[in-house]
C-alpha cells in the first residue's frame, strides 16, 4: 500500500517537475519577450545570467552540501574571458589610432602599457575564447577542489576560503589596472566577430541564446541529479562517512560537483558580458558571491527551477528597491536571507510545489516586471 | 583440528591519543569464515580498534594485514574496495533516500564521479537490491524513506548496504543495541546466514546474542586483549568478571 502511494507520488512529482520546467520555458521564451520591450528584456537577460550561478549552487550547495561563497570567481573568470575577446576586437588599430600605442585596449594605453600582455594574445581567437570560458574557471575550481576536499576541508571553512579567494581575485583585478581594466572593468565592448552586440536584434538573439543555454543547463542538472551521482550527493550531505566507507573517494565526488557549478557560473558570466556589454570586478567579489547564494536560497536550494525564479525576483527587487530606498537595500537583502533561512528553508519552491501555484507566480512576476521596471537602463551599476 | 586460513592479522597495534593508549599492543587473528565477537566494558577501545582497521583512525604503530595487504598504507575507500565493510555504532543510513536507493547507492559499481554519472540501473542491480532487501527483511519497505524505518530496521539496512558490496570481512559495531528481543533473534539468524562465506567481527554487549553467534570471543580491557577463547571460557574467567564488575 504505502509502496504504491509512494511510486504514485514519485511519478506525480516528476510530472509536476516537467510542467514547471515547461512553464519556465514558456515564461522565458514567450511571455517575457512578448510582454517586455527590449531594454527590459535585456535586463531580464542579465538577471538570468545570475541564474546560471544559482542553478550550479543548487547542485553543489543544495544537493551536495558544499556551500561556496565564492561563485563570483567563476562568473567573473568566464565573463572576463569573453570581455577580453570583445575588447581586443573593439581595439583594432584603426579605431584606436589616436592612442600612443594603437591596437591595444584603451585602458592599457592610459596605463602606459606599450604592448599587449602575453596572456591577452590568445584571446584574439574566438575558438580559444570559447574554450577558455569553459575550461579556465572549471580548471581553477578543480585546483581549489583538490586543495580543499582532498584535505577534507569542508563546511564553514570551505565557505570562508572561497570568500577569501574571491576577495584576492578582486584585489588582483583592481590592482592590475593596466592588465585588467582595474575597478572599471573591461568596458566599451562593441562587436562579436563583426556583429554589433548593442543592436536590438543582437540583444534579442543573445537573450534567446542565454535562455536556451539556461534551460539546457537545467535539463542537464536534472539528468545529473537523477543519476547515481545525484543520489550520492544526497547521501554525502547526510552521512559523509557512510559514503566514504562504502568505497567512494568522497573528495572526487565533491570536486566534480564543484567543477560543474563553476562551469555553469562561467557560462553565466560570459553571457553577462555579451548582453550587458562589460565586465567588472563588482561581479567577482564577496558581495556578488553572497548575493548569488541568496538567489538560490530564496528560490529554494533544492529546486533547479526555483533558482531561476530566485535570481529573477531578488534582482528585480534589488533594482526596484535600490532606486527607491538605495541605502536600505543591503539591509533588506540581509533580512530577506535571514527570513528565508528561518521560515522558508526550501525557499519559494517550498511554497510553489504545484504547477498551478507556479503559474500564479509567473503571472505576477510578469505583471510586476511590466509595471515596475523602468526602461532604458542599460548599465544600472553605473561604472 | 583443521588448519584455518587467516584473513586478518593484527600485530602489536597501538594508537595513542595525546599519550592515552586507546588501543595498546593488540594482537588479533581472524580466520576465514570466522565470527569473532569482541566484548569489553565501555571505553575499552573496541570501536577504536574497528576505526584502525577501516582506516578512520591512523595507528601509532603495529601492522594490520588483510589478505596479506597492509591496510595501514591504504585510504579508506581502498580498504573498502579491498573487501572490508564496516557498520557504525549508531545506524548510519541515508535518511532522505528510500531503502531501495540506499542499497543501490551502495552497489559496488560506478564508484568514480563519471562512473556514477553514467551508472546504469541494469537488471543485475535491481535483482541484487531485491535479494539483499529480502535478506535483511525489508522487502516490504523497499520504497519507503529510510528515515521512517524503525531503529532495528535501520540497523539491518546498514548491514544490507555493506552486504551488497559482498565484503570478505564485515565489521559490526553493536548491531543489536536498541533492538527488541525478537529483532535480536532475527539479527542473530541473519548473521549466521551471512557469515557462511565471509568473516565477521562483531562488537556486542548482549551476552545471549554473543553466545548465539560467536565462534570465538576476544575481551578488550583498557585497550589491551584481556583474554580470548570460547564463550564459556570467557564467562568463567576471573579476570573478565573482575574487569566488568570492577569498572
Ligand atoms: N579520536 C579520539 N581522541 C581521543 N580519545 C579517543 C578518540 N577515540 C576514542 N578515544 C578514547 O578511547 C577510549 C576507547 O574508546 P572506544 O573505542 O570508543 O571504546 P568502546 O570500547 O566503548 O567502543 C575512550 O576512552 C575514548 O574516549
Ligand atoms: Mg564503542
Amino acid at each position: 500500500m504505502p509502496k504504491k502511494l509512494l511510486s504514485h507520488w514519485i511519478t506525480a512529482k516528476n510530472r509536476s517537475d516537467l510542467i514547471n520546467l515547461a512553464l519556465l520555458a514558456l515564461l522565458l521564451l514567450v511571455v517575457l519577450p512578448l510582454a517586455l520591450d527590449i531594454f527590459r528584456l535585456n535586463l531580464v537577460g542579465k538577471y538570468l545570467t545570475f541564474a546560471f550561478v544559482a542553478v550550479g549552487l543548487v547542485l553543489c550547495w543544495g544537493y551536495g552540501g558544499i556551500l561556496s561563497l565564492g561563485q563570483g570567481i567563476f562568473f567573473g573568470l568566464g565573463g572576463y574571458c569573453m570581455a577580453m575577446f570583445l575588447k581586443l576586437e573593439a581595439s583594432d588599430p584603426v579605431s584606436t589610432a589616436i592612442q600612443s600605442t594603437p591596437g591595444i585596449p584603451d585602458f592599457m594605453d592610459w596605463n602606459q602599457i606599450k604592448a599587449l600582455p602575453w596572456f591577452w594574445e590568445p584571446f584574439h581567437s574566438f575558438s580559444f575564447t570559447l574554450i577558455a570560458v569553459l575550461i579556465l574557471p572549471t580548471l581553477f575550481a578543480y585546483l581549489i577542489g583538490v586543495a580543499m576536499f582532498k584535505r577534507r576541508v569542508g563546511g564553514v571553512y570551505f565557505a570562508i576560503i572561497t570568500q577569501a579567494i574571491a576577495l584576492i581575485l578582486t584585489v588582483l583585478i583592481v590592482g592590475q589596472q593596466g592588465l585588467t581594466g582595474g575597478i572599471n572593468g573591461i568596458t566599451d565592448l562593441k562587436t562579436l566577430l563583426g556583429w554589433d552586440i548593442r543592436t536590438n536584434s543582437a540583444r534579442y538573439i543573445l537573450y534567446y541564446i542565454n535562455a536556451a543555454l539556461l534551460l539546457g543547463g537545467i535539463v542537464f542538472s536534472r539528468w545529473l541529479l537523477s543519476s547515481k551521482l545525484g543520489l550520492l550527493l544526497v547521501a554525502l550531505r547526510d552521512k559523509e562517512e557512510r559514503v566514504r566507507f562504502s568505497g567512494y573517494d568522497v573528495a572526487n565526488l565533491k570536486i566534480f560537483t564543484f567543477c560543474v557549478a563553476a562551469l555553469f557560473s562561467a557560462v553565466g558570466g560570459a553571457m553577462f558580458t555579451l548582453q550587458v556589454g562589460f565586465m567588472s570586478p563588482s561581479f567577482v567579489g564577496i558581495v556578488p558571491s553572497i548575493e548569488m547564494v541568496i538567489f538560490t536560497a530564496v528560490g529554494g536550494r533544492l529546486s533547479l527551477i526555483g533558482a531561476v525564479y530566485g535570481a529573477l525576483l531578488v534582482n528585480f527587487g534589488k533594482s526596484y528597491f535600490s532606486e527607491t530606498f538605495a541605502d536600505l537595500w543591503l539591509y533588506l537583502m540581509g533580512a530577506l536571507f535571514i527570513g528565508v533561512v528561518l521560515f522558508l528553508p526550501n525557499g519559494l519552491a517550498g511554497l510553489f510545489r504545484e504547477p498551478r501555484q507556479t503559474w500564479l507566480l509567473i503571472k505576477h512576476t510578469a505583471l510586476m516586471l511590466v509595471a515596475k521596471l523602468r526602461p532604458a537602463r542599460l548599465r544600472p551599476e553605473g561604472k | 583440528m583443521l588448519k584455518k586460513e587467516i584473513l586478518l592479522a593484527i600485530e602489536d597495534l597501538t594508537v595513542s591519543f595525546d599519550g592515552f593508549r586507546a588501543v595498546d599492543a593488540v594482537n588479533l587473528y581472524v580466520d576465514k569464515g570466522e565470527v569473532r565477537v569482541i566484548i569489553g566494558p565501555n571505553g575499552a577501545g573496541k570501536t577504536t580498534l574497528l576505526d584502525l582497521i577501516c582506516g578512520k583512525t591512523h595507528a601509532s604503530s603495529g601492522t594490520i594485514k588483510f589478505k596479506n595487504i597492509e591496510l595501514r598504507d591504504l585510504d579508506e575507500h581502498h580498504i573498502v574496495r579491498a573487501g572490508v565493510g564496516r557498520k557504525f555504532q549508531t545506524p548510519s543510513i541515508y535518511e532522505d533516500l528510500t531503502v531501495y536507493q540506499n542499497l543501490e547507492v551502495s552497489f559496488p559499481r560506478g564508484r568514480s564521479a563519471f562512473g556514477s554519472l553514467f551508472f546504469k540501473r541494469t537488471q543485475d542491480v535491481v535483482d541484487r537490491v531485491q535479494e539483499i532487501a529480502a535478506e535483511i527483511l525489508l522487502t516490504e519497505q523497499l520504497h519507503q524513506l529510510a528515515g521512517l524505518l524503525s531503529h532495528g530496521q535501520k540497523q539491518w539496512l546498514e548491514i544490507g548496504m555493506l552486504l551488497i558490496q559482498n565484503p570478505e570481512l564485515l565489521m559490526l559495531d553493536e548491531p543489536v543495541a536498541g533492538m527488541s528481543v525478537r529483532e535480536r533473534q532475527q539479527t542473530a539468524e541473519l548473521l549466521k546466514r551471512i557469515s557462511a562465506n565471509r568473516s565477521v567481527i562483531v562488537i556486542e554487549h548482549d551476552m545471549e546474542f554473543v553466545r548465539a553467534i560467536a565462534h570465538r570471543v576476544t575481551v578488550l580491557h583498557q585497550g589491551r586483549v584481556l583474554m580470548e577463547g570460547s564463550m564459556d571460557a570467557v564467562q568463567a574467567d576471573e579476570r573478565v568478571i573482575e574487569a566488568y564488575l570492577g569498572h
